[in-house]
């Protein structure tokens, strides 16, 4: 069934006409090419394909269109304001925290939603945090370098 | 190709038997094609081999090198970056020859209609074949600025050298630049052949090379702007989905395609047994599909189940040319030693399981076909969709965007032919990615197999005779690094219930965990320290040498304590070689004898493979290949019955996550007087036997099985 839906992407406001059992993963994907979320396992266990809704990290392959009538989505692609990255995304970078990437997007995400909850994440709460999010080349050491160096960065940042 | 090239060439037997994976009915129109393409046909692909060997012949020019007006130097080959950090090696290689910046350097990769064949990305051929190539044709493009400045200005090229892109030597006033050489002026030189033998930089020398440059295009992935596979769109473009059958061997009888037709904008595809739909979204594609397998009728087959595995595969092995080699007079050594141990390992298939799962784009025009998506083998890919639409050569593109991972599970071209079927069926490009399940399941998987392994030791303890037979899961490392006078391996393939192919390392982890557990099994029949028991038989000083390395930085010495009771925490190590690199690996673990559960504490592991190119790109190969690994030895298994597999889901087939992460530790042993050899595979062999030998040494429990768990143990 088609719904006509309204919502604010990526600071943008949006009015689209689709399928309400659509998944936002594909709508982003396919409607909008904003490809950065990415499909992993479509049931919601790798956090491939996590955006930001209203601020908090959502599997959106899980998340049908209807849910996000009215509702502020944020995805990978808003975050380097004027070429310059978002602190948790140079925090990658200078971490070498990537082999292929593809898990990449949904991790940064994930680590800007853990940040925000907690500014100061032990090892062990960052293990916690982003135990969701498979990284299927294993570059968990990396990975856990670059959120604790996003961590400093983010609270310099302040 | 010489004698060296075959020792380090892992012969990929399942690929190379692999024929297309889907027939289409011939049309007159296609065999008139044919016809017309006639001669093309008739000439011979080069075979993986010999596209190998291309890399040592002289390459001209303007096929390896592009060099641009501005001074951007393109440079091109068909190895494919697919998270093993390719595309940073080859640029820190193509920046020390060429001596300009990383950043005045850019690849492109695997696009067939541009690059010169380097092989497919597998066996870790990158670094000992294609880097040496690129080395060598960037080093003569150096020469040939050079020359060409030498000439230009009539001073003696020999007192010339390139810094930052830049000819030095000249004299006052004078500029000689890459952007130089390619201006018209002298266009003419880029036409000439590269003469063989233009040195290379030495090791010594390495200003590149060696450093940790970190990963270029870096920022694309974190800004979400790099497109893999899947994230490719063209104008006009379809999603496309493919009906799949509901079990291994099932044949489709019948399948009515009215109510999917009926659906506004959607093209339906029955071909032989290809059934696959396209649409403007994704959805609407599963409506169809999911409309259209409502009336599919299957004749089914029956199908071991995995509970059956070990005794079908031993029940099936294949008589023919079983891979035998022999030294000495195994028969007779096991006959007169003083003690002799037998044992059998049995050993999972498991699944790749790439972040991406297989995905392309296709695209007609004018008849000749484009496609773009994740292979380790581009050439192979476009053999195969060649042979498909009995096209020639110059009609098929395939172009390999940097893809979310393969670890040798994307040799094959399946959903580049649905791609390029569906597309050339809408008459628009479609695009097609597998969903998970279709990857658990109709991808290739890592072979099972079973290995009998018997050792003989002499009343000293030491290691007189050795029989290793492996069954199914493939020859490569089969043979003792140890040394032991009398021995025999044997390979025999054998009839299988699934598709495999290559992984990661393939068949060498198999064979080192039979073996690294084995030798574990003799140290204790020998009362020995299983280190000092390896270090005794261990003449090769390679192997050595990262065993020590490992041993020491671990503690081993300090640490190991012979089982004596039912022990909270158990200590194992194991070591190997395979593609011309070494590793060794210590592992503690801690068990919950209660519970039954074990979890990994730490883990250090030494790692050599010659002279160092990238330490950063290796430490982070190491780590991967080391946590990887885990899953193979913990937790990853392909369970299937009645033509199905029961776990094809993430939330059922359990990767290594962060909870997994043990401490680990990483001893990167340089050896700049060596050639340099791939690093992607070989680290991940030794985690598997640490552990079971940590679990060993804390419980006097024996798991003699990948994953490593039984009815008493497992890891929680």
């Amino acid at each position: 069934m088609k719904a006509s839906l309204q919502f604010t992407l990526n600071g943008k406001p949006q009015r689209v006409t689709t399928e309400a059992k659509r998944t936002l993963l594909e709508v982003l994907r396919e409607d909008f090419d904003l490809t950065g979320a990415k499909y992993g396992c479509g049931e919601g266990q790798c956090r491939a394909c996590t955006v930001l809704i209203d601020g908090n990290p959502v599997r959106s392959c899980l998340t049908e269109m209807s849910e996000v009538e009215g509702r502020k989505i944020d995805t990978i692609e808003s975050l380097s304001q004027n070429g310059k990255l978002h602190p948790v995304q140079q925090a990658f970078v200078n971490e070498g925290a990537m082999q292929c990437g593809y898990c990449v997007p949904g991790m940064i995400l994930s680590t800007i939603a853990l940040l925000k909850r907690n500014a100061s994440p032990t090892e062990a709460q960052i293990v916690e945090g982003l135990n969701g999010n498979i990284c299927r080349c294993c570059g968990y050491t990396n990975i856990l370098k670059a959120v604790q160096r996003a961590a400093q960065l983010s609270r310099e940042a302040k | 190709m010489n004698a060296r090239e075959l020792e380090f060439t892992e012969p990929e037997r399942y690929e190379l038997y692999e024929g297309p994976y889907y027939h289409f009915e011939i049309t007159r129109r296609d065999f008139v094609q044919v016809l017309g393409a006639g001669i093309l046909l008739s000439i011979a692909l080069p075979g993986a081999f010999a596209q190998r060997s291309r890399a040592d012949r002289p390459v001209r020019l303007a096929q390896r090198l592009h060099i641009g007006a501005d001074g951007t130097i393109t440079v091109l080959t068909s190895k494919v970056e697919v998270g093993q950090g390719s595309r940073t090696q080859l640029t820190q290689a193509a920046a020390e020859e060429l001596r300009v910046p990383i950043e005045r350097i850019r690849f492109v990769m695997a696009d067939t209609a541009m690059v010169p064949d380097d092989g497919g990305t597998a066996g870790s051929r990158t670094t000992p074949s294609t880097v040496p190539a690129i080395r060598k044709g960037c080093a003569a493009a150096r020469q040939l600025l050079i020359d060409t400045a030498a000439t230009a200005f009539e001073v003696d090229a020999k007192a010339l050298s390139v810094r930052d892109g830049v000819v030095e030597g000249l004299g006052a006033g004078r500029k000689f630049s890459y952007a130089d050489l390619a201006s018209e002026k002298h266009a003419k030189a880029l036409e000439r052949d590269v003469a063989p033998g233009v040195a290379v930089t030495e090791v010594a020398h390495w200003r590149v090379l060696g450093t940790p440059v970190p990963r270029v295009a870096a920022a694309d992935i974190v800004t979400g702007a790099h497109r893999y596979p899947s994230d490719i769109r063209r104008p006009g473009m379809l999603y496309g989905r493919v009906l799949r059958r509901p079990s291994y061997g099932a044949e489709l009888e019948e399948i009515d395609l009215t109510a999917a037709k009926a659906l506004q904008n959607v093209t339906a595809v029955r071909d032989g047994d290809f059934v696959g739909f396209a649409a403007a979204t994704s959805f609407e594609a599963e409506e169809a599909r999911d409309a259209a397998a409502k009336t599919a009728k299957w004749k089914t087959a029956p199908h071991p189940s995995s509970e059956e595995l070990y005794a079908h595969l031993r029940a099936h092995a294949s008589s023919q040319r079983p891979r035998r080699d022999a030294r000495g007079t195994p028969e007779e050594a096991f006959k007169g030693a003083a003690r002799t141990l037998r044992e059998t390992y049995n050993i999972a298939y498991i699944q790749h399981a790439p972040m991406e799962p297989r995905a392309a784009v296709a695209e007609w025009s004018d008849g000749k076909l484009t496609v773009w998506t994740g292979t380790q083998q581009p050439s192979r890919v476009m053999d195969e969709l060649q042979r498909t639409f009995r096209l020639s050569r110059d009609q098929v593109r395939v172009i390999v965007p940097d893809t979310g991972g393969g670890f040798g599970g994307k040799h094959s071209g399946e959903v580049a032919v649905e791609a390029a079927r569906l597309a050339q069926a809408a008459k628009k490009p479609v695009s097609v990615r597998w969903s998970r399940e279709d990857e658990f399941t109709w991808a290739y998987f890592r072979p099972a197999g079973v290995i009998d392994v018997a050792g003989a030791l002499d009343d000293k303890g030491m290691l007189v005779a050795w029989e290793h037979v492996n069954f199914n899961s493939g020859p490569s490392a089969i043979a003792t690094p140890y040394a032991v006078a009398n021995s025999v391996t044997e390979f025999k393939s054998c009839d299988q219930p699934l598709r495999s192919g290559s992984y990661r390392a393939l068949a060498s982890t198999a064979n080192a965990f039979a073996r690294e557990s084995f030798m574990d099994e003799l140290a204790a029949a020998a009362d020995v320290d299983p280190l000092e028991f390896r270090l005794r038989q261990l003449n090769n000083e390679r192997l050595r040498g990262v065993l020590v390395a490992a041993a020491e930085k671990f503690g081993w010495k300090s640490a190991w304590k012979k089982n004596s009771s039912a022990q909270k925490v158990g200590i194992g190590l194991a070591c190997g070689t395979e593609k011309g690199s070494y590793v060794a690996c210590c592992a503690r673990i801690k068990v919950n004898q209660s519970a039954g559960t074990f979890k990994v504490l730490d883990v250090c592991e030494a790692f050599e493979c010659g002279a160092i190119q990238n330490p950063a790109n290796l430490k982070a190969q190491v780590e991967g290949c080391i946590i990887q690994g885990l899953g193979g030895a913990l937790t990853e298994e392909m369970r299937f019955k009645d033509g199905k597999i029961l776990n094809a889901k993430f939330s059922q087939y359990h990767v290594p996550r962060f909870k997994d992460v043990p401490k680990v530790e990483t001893v990167l042993v340089n050896r700049p007087d060596l050639p340099s050899v791939g690093a992607g595979e070989t680290p991940i062999i030794g985690i598997a036997p640490a552990i079971a030998n940590a679990l060993y040494n804390a419980t006097q429990t024996r798991i003699r099985s990948l994953p490593i768990r039984d009815a008493k143990y497992k890891y929680s």
